[in-house]
């Protein structure tokens, strides 16, 4: 049984990394050979793990065709104990599929997975123990019941001892500032509360890993700092492993030194954060309202990607300095508002796949 | 002359996308039909044994009785007995206050939400009603109309069985204005529905004073008068006296709705929504 | 004064609690299973119990509209004597036995025919990273205890054909009565699970299981010599809710079967109740296997 899944999970590692881009294969054999004999260092290791699902597509009113998605095709890695990784794509990329193969809700259609030592999926109650799960879009919290009501039931169904339970909840409400809510019905928070709500319940058990699914996904900045000031604060006091896929590559910059970037099923990227906008080289956008609708601007440095009455969109690279550029516009041409819009991981895996066709 | 043609392209509008919308649920509907008919071989078998009683019992015969079951089958969604209609979502709308916005758009609120109501009955009656009939109709002996205009008659009954089982749900519904919990009130509606409709059992064949006052009150007019008429038991002048019961109490409904409506509206305006 | 810290490096010496505690074996899953169903409905019931009048109000309510189907089954035998040859009482007996058997399966696990929106809206991933049983928890979700209605409503009808009817009493028609109850709960189980089970597949189609729920309870509140033959096997020998209250009920009865089985398969349901739910749980695994690997 051992055998055949290893020789599986061998043959699948190797046509991955055909695909693999050459700088994701660099990056993941340097961690692998640093860390070869540390037992926390395998603490979650997928080995070219598969995820295909079978989807029927409308044709007609009634016909209908059969075509296999590969959501998730061979991906490797490893996460060191105590490390806090992002990981990142775009809409449908398979980040969800992964977090769903890491928590066991999904089963793999190949490769080897391993959390704590847990195969996931075949042993899901007792990983569930361990592991912390917080889904931004859908809550784990009981709707209709007050938020304590949640955590009781929590003490209860992982049985919490009750010194720890009491200690951990107390800590939350602090750190979280969840005291006026405990008695709030889950449905009458606001998204930020929830989502507060949610990460504490996902804590009170201690578990050991924390899977985050877009924690900051429709959240006011005053709540996104909150969490994220939170998050910081957990992975380095008391050491907890976690792993956050987001859409806000403000979240990374500011928790994670590490990032993973998975694009139609393969691991793209997987390294420090600031060499993935080498990689990607790029841009920030300059947004500048004028007084009237003008032709395109012309400025050295930047190039107008989009014009709509008087706001025009400058793309400028993410490197350079946003201020030369704003004087040089502002000493040409009559100027109302500004902004600088940041690259979103959108346009980094954009740029990623351009370089790549072209190199 | 123009506004008016405008309204009317609106409203059809309107009840158009709701047709649509009940008509994406496909499979949803399939399971529907399959529970209506599982319900109509039930109820046929019971009716049987209790025509096989009592032959003529209510004034019909029991392929009568049994063509009653299925036309209940077949109009219990179109006519909404059990609710299940737009009335959960505009209750919603009103607790949340989302109806502030609703009161400001260029369309009246009931007719709005009639011209929904009359989509969803249509796609009803199309997918949920002729299927378990057609069964019925192929297993057991019914007593199908033989000619077109008791087909048209009874289409026009059912019609103005869904204007009147609108008007109830309306009403029901904006009660949500002044009861916080419209549970209690949208529980003694459905009562009443399915108990004065005739969905349990033909209102001829409840006894004495009780079928006298049942088939006077409105819910009559949601299935026991439609199923009347397709059975050919309404025709000439009594006919438009049927039709003008109907009629009546739609329209004795209706203007009880918009009456609620004003002054809710008015609740509204003065509280800033 | 310290500083609040999280959980001062306990990853590694997690508690015991946390280690242990794990079901291993059926029985164990199952005992597991109960734990969080006790747990899930308990916390239901005490959130309930904060609102009593409203309480009050939609248990009367529910006994209200269950109680529907006997006043339909009074109004007819307002106009006749008997149905399929059998008195009211004998009626109201069978009637209030399915409507108790039924009313106790609603009121344990009636909530599982949200399952199919659970899967569509994707909570049911919530439920499957907590370690308990996702059936206990779907089963326990919602817990609603005004479904005591329908119960209460069906032991009064039960009650009233006990006292109603002239019957030779013997020990072992006493023993079949509660007997009859809880298998016929049993089996209702079985079928509201099977139902659950079947909207893994067809997320839309809730209602299919209605048709078994409550369209077998209606079927099981006329005697079975009102029916077809041929329903009366379907309902015996392929989903067999037959077992609910119309063998075990005739014979108390006295009423021979429609159909041609032994005496002894009066006192079946215990068994038959065991069996449905085996193959129920079946099934659910089966659903519950399917949607983790496809997803949906």
């Amino acid at each position: 049984m051992d055998s055949t899944s290893d020789s599986t999970s061998d043959s699948t590692r190797d046509s991955t990394s055909d695909i693999t881009s050459d700088i994701t294969r660099d990056i993941t054999s340097d961690i692998t050979r640093d860390i070869k004999d540390d037992p926390d260092a395998d603490f979650i290791a997928l080995d070219g793990v598969e995820k295909v699902f079978d989807v029927r597509k409308k044709t007609g009113f009634l016909r209908r065709e059969r075509h296999q998605v590969r959501a998730v095709d061979g991906i490797t890695f490893r996460v060191r104990r105590g490390e806090m990784v992002g990981y990142i794509g775009p809409n449908g990329a398979g980040k969800s599929t992964t977090i769903k193969m890491l928590t066991g809700i999904l089963t793999p259609s190949g490769g080897q997975l391993r959390v704590a030592g847990i195969d996931p999926a075949r042993e899901r109650t007792r990983l569930a123990r361990r592991i912390g799960v917080v889904f931004g879009q859908r809550t784990t919290l009981w709707w209709d019941l007050p938020l304590i009501d949640s955590y009781r039931l929590m003490h209860r169904m992982y049985r919490i001892p009750d010194r720890r339970y009491a200690e951990n909840l107390d800590r939350c409400v602090q750190l979280l500032d969840l005291g006026a809510l405990l008695d709030v019905p889950v449905r009458q928070l606001s998204l930020g509360q929830r989502m507060r709500g949610d990460i504490a319940a996902a804590l009170l058990h201690d578990p050991e890993v924390l899977y985050l699914d877009e924690p900051t996904i429709g959240l006011d900045v005053v709540s996104k700092a909150k969490v994220r000031t939170f998050l910081r604060d957990l992975n380095t006091e008391s050491g907890t492993t976690v792993l956050l896929t987001t859409h806000d590559l403000t979240d990374i910059e500011q928790l994670c030194r590490r990032v993973m970037v998975i694009d139609h099923g393969h691991l793209m990227y997987d390294g420090p954060l600031a060499g993935l906008h080498e990689v990607g080289e790029s841009e920030r956008t300059l947004v500048v309202d004028l007084e009237r609708e003008l032709p395109p601007l012309e400025v050295e440095s930047a190039r107008v990607v989009k014009v709509e009455g008087p706001r025009q969109w400058l793309a400028f690279p993410a490197a350079a300095s946003a201020a030369p550029l704003v004087a040089a516009v502002a000493a040409r041409y009559p100027l109302v508002d500004l902004s600088v819009r940041e690259p979103d991981i959108e346009a980094v895996i954009a740029k990623m796949y351009a370089d790549r066709v072209t190199s | 002359m123009c506004v008016r043609s405008g309204r009317f392209r609106l409203y059809a509008a309107v009840a158009g996308g709701s047709f649509r919308r009940y008509a994406t649920y496909r499979i949803a509907t399939l399971a529907g039909v399959f529970t209506n008919t599982v319900f109509g071989v039930i109820l046929t078998y019971t009716y049987i044994a209790l025509w096989d009683e009592k032959p003529g019992l209510g004034g019909y015969d029991q392929a009568q009785a049994l063509t009653y079951v299925w036309i209940g089958q077949a109009l219990l969604t179109t006519v909404a007995v059990m609710g299940g209609g737009f009335e959960d979502e505009l209750m919603a709308r009103i607790r949340t206050g989302d109806i502030a916005i609703d009161l400001y758009r260029p369309a009246d609120l009931q007719a709005w939400w009639l011209a929904g109501d009359l989509g969803r009955g249509a796609f009803q009656l199309l997918a949920r009603g002729v299927a378990p009939m057609a069964f019925g109709g192929l297993f057991f002996s019914l007593a199908l109309p033989g000619d077109a205009l008791t087909w048209l008659a009874a289409a026009v009954a059912v019609l103005l069985g869904v204007l009147v089982s609108f008007a109830l749900r309306f009403l029901v519904a904006l009660s949500a204005f002044w009861l916080i919990d419209g549970a209690g009130v949208a529980q003694i509606a459905w009562l009443a529905s399915m108990f004065f409709s005739g969905m349990l059992l033909p209102l001829n064949v409840f006894p004495g004073a009780l079928g006298e006052i049942a088939r006077a009150l409105p819910w009559s007019a949601l299935m026991q008068v439609p199923a009347d008429v397709f059975l050919g038991k309404r025709t000439g002048m009594d006919l438009l006296a049927t039709y003008a019961f109907q009629a009546g109490w739609a329209a004795v409904l209706l203007a009880g709705g918009r009456l609620l409506q004003s002054v809710a509206t008015r609740r509204v305006v003065v509280q800033g929504g | 004064m310290a500083e609040p810290t999280l959980r001062d490096g306990a990853a590694r010496d997690a508690p015991s609690g946390l280690r242990d505690g794990t079901a291993e074996g059926p029985l164990a899953r199952a005992l597991d299973g109960l734990r969080a169903y006790r747990m899930i409905s308990a916390m239901w019931i005490r959130s309930t119990m904060a609102y009593r009048a409203s309480f009050a109000m939609t248990a009367l309510g529910n006994f209200a509209a269950t109680a529907l189907d006997f006043v339909a089954i009074l109004l007819m035998f307002s106009q006749v004597d008997a149905l399929g040859g059998y008195r009211l009482a004998e009626v109201a007996f069978l009637y209030g036995a399915a409507s108790t058997a039924f009313g106790l399966a609603d009121l344990a696990i009636g909530s599982m025919d949200r399952l199919g929106r659970r899967v569509r809206d994707g909570t049911l991933d919530t439920l499957l990273v907590r370690p308990a049983p996702v059936l206990a928890q779907v089963a326990a979700d919602q817990f609603a205890l005004r479904r005591l209605g329908r119960v209460t409503q069906g032991l009064l009808i039960l009650g009233y054909a006990l006292f109603a009817l002239d019957l030779a009493w013997t020990p072992l028609k006493v023993l079949l009565i509660p007997l009859m109850l809880v298998s016929g709960a049993g089996i209702f189980v079985a079928v509201f699970i099977a139902g659950a089970a079947f909207q893994f597949l067809a997320q839309d189609a809730s209602e299919v299981q209605n048709a078994f729920t409550y369209g077998g309870n209606t079927l099981l509140q006329y005697p079975p010599t009102v029916f077809a033959k041929d329903l009366v096997r379907g309902a015996t020998f392929l989903v067999p809710i037959a077992f609910v209250n119309w063998l075990p009920g005739l014979y108390v009865l006295g009423r021979p079967y429609p159909l041609a089985l032994p005496t002894w398969a009066a006192f079946t349901p215990p068994l038959v109740a065991v069996a449905c739910c085996a193959l129920a749980g079946l099934a659910w695994r089966a659903g519950l296997r399917s949607y983790r690997s496809t997803g949906s």
